[in-house]
């Protein structure tokens, strides 16, 4: 995950809600199969929107309270951020196109 | 002009290409997430001949993905947003352009049914769920449901016990459709609690899941439960999206095909889980996925014989 950002319940407020532009956190963990589905369409989205949205993910095996502040029971669940407040939430896997569209919405 | 797209990786669509890369077509396999299918979503198959211990969703598929590239199968992905099927020529529309080709597989596939009742969808991802591997370790320790009295059903109830301190099992028959092996199992685990000839009416909950209320068929009596998560299983719709209007489907939306997998388009083929038929397992969808590319290969043969007449 070359240009994803990798965020955990200590850099999360720093990276993403205190970031200047706005940011894609993909929430995901090792033993969900849908999570890995989602993984290749992230990569592609953080190489095409590099240095406008920032994006990043968590693995929500090893950290149990940002996915807890924001309600998270399941994943794979995208979060969109902007100034610090949540703009959109996708919960499960949807292909490339949905997700471009959302993230479209946020520039 | 490539010989042969293939629409969807997962087993059926990566058999297939197997197949037509050591046939020596040229094929591309179209995959809008990555490689799998709907097989990564669950934890444990023990069903796919081979495996005698039982094999990871993900391993079985990671493997067929590297024997199919192995022998030459292109895997992009990209997702195909329409198709133009004439018998000389199929299109492909993408973000990024057209695509042609002589011969097409639709490895589509199918994704879970939904209940289809109040608080369903707003409620999805907050304590509703169709996926146990996912979702099942957020809930250590509570009360769950699953809705379902199939093999999916029963097999994601027997997994939520790892995590949830109690399951209930909740089918709108008095007898559970699952495999008679499936069964023992679910009915030797003390976390499972059936509940029988019931159907969940409304899902209850604003800001998160409370419970479900329910409605015993033989009855009428109504009930509340209280959980924290409800696992929904009770089959499978089709992927038609992308054939709707331009092939034969059943009733329920599924491909029509003869035993060759032709479908009602000459040489538009379909394999896996969207096509019409009763039984929907990776072993299957992997023989139709060769019997798919086989026939691809005798109508490429046949394109290019009558062509030189």
């Amino acid at each position: 995950m070359a240009d994803v950002l990798n965020v955990t319940d200590e850099t999360f407020d720093e990276e993403i809600l205190n970031s200047e532009i706005p940011a894609m956190v993909d929430f995901w963990a090792e033993w969900c199969g849908p999570c890995k589905m989602v993984s290749p369409v992230v990569e592609e989205l953080a190489r095409e929107y590099k240095g406008r949205i920032k994006i990043a993910s968590m693995d929500v095996d090893g950290n149990r309270q940002t996915p807890g502040r924001f309600g998270i029971r399941n994943i794979p669940t995208l979060i969109l951020f902007k100034g610090g407040e949540v703009a959109q939430t996708i919960i499960g896997a949807y292909p490339k196109s949905y997700i471009d569209e959302e993230i479209k919405k946020l520039l | 002009m490539e010989d042969l797209i293939i629409i969807g990786a997962g087993p059926a669509g990566l058999t297939a290409g197997l197949y037509a890369a050591r046939a020596r077509l040229k094929t591309i396999i179209m995959e809008r997430f990555s490689p799998g299918g709907q097989i990564l979503t669950t934890d444990w198959v023990e069903n796919y001949p081979g495996f005698p211990d039982g094999i990871s969703g993900f391993e079985l598929v990671d493997r067929m993905k590297r024997q199919s590239e192995k022998f030459g199968v292109e895997i992009r992905n990209q997702e195909v947003l329409g198709l133009e099927l004439t018998p000389e020529k199929k299109t492909l529309v993408t973000d990024k352009g057209h695509l042609e080709t002589k011969s097409l597989v639709l490895a589509i596939g199918a994704t879970p049914q939904k209940l289809g009742i109040a608080g369903e969808d707003l409620l999805t991802g907050k304590g509703v769920s169709y996926c146990a591997t996912c979702d099942g370790p957020f809930y250590r320790d509570q009360e769950v449901a699953v809705i379902g009295g199939g093999d999916t059903a029963v097999e994601e109830a027997l997994f939520l016990t790892r995590y949830a301190g109690k399951v209930y099992l909740i089918h709108r028959r008095d007898e559970l459709r699952a495999t008679k092996l499936l069964r023992e199992r679910a009915f030797a685990e003390e976390k499972i609690e059936p509940v029988w000839d019931t159907i969940p009416t409304r899902i209850v909950g604003e800001a998160g899941l409370e419970g479900i209320d329910l409605k015993n068929v033989k009855t009428g009596q109504e009930s509340r439960l209280s959980v924290q998560g409800v696992f929904i299983f009770i089959g499978y719709k089709p992927n038609s999206e992308l054939v709707d209007g331009k092939l034969e489907l059943d009733n329920l939306g599924f491909v029509v095909t003869n035993n060759d997998m032709e479908t009602s388009v000459a040489g538009v083929f379909a394999a896996g889980d969207i096509r019409s038929k009763a039984l929907r397992q990776v072993s299957t969808a992997v023989g139709e996925g060769a019997t798919a590319a086989f026939a691809a290969e005798k109508y490429i043969e046949e394109l290019m014989h009558s062509g030189s007449e």
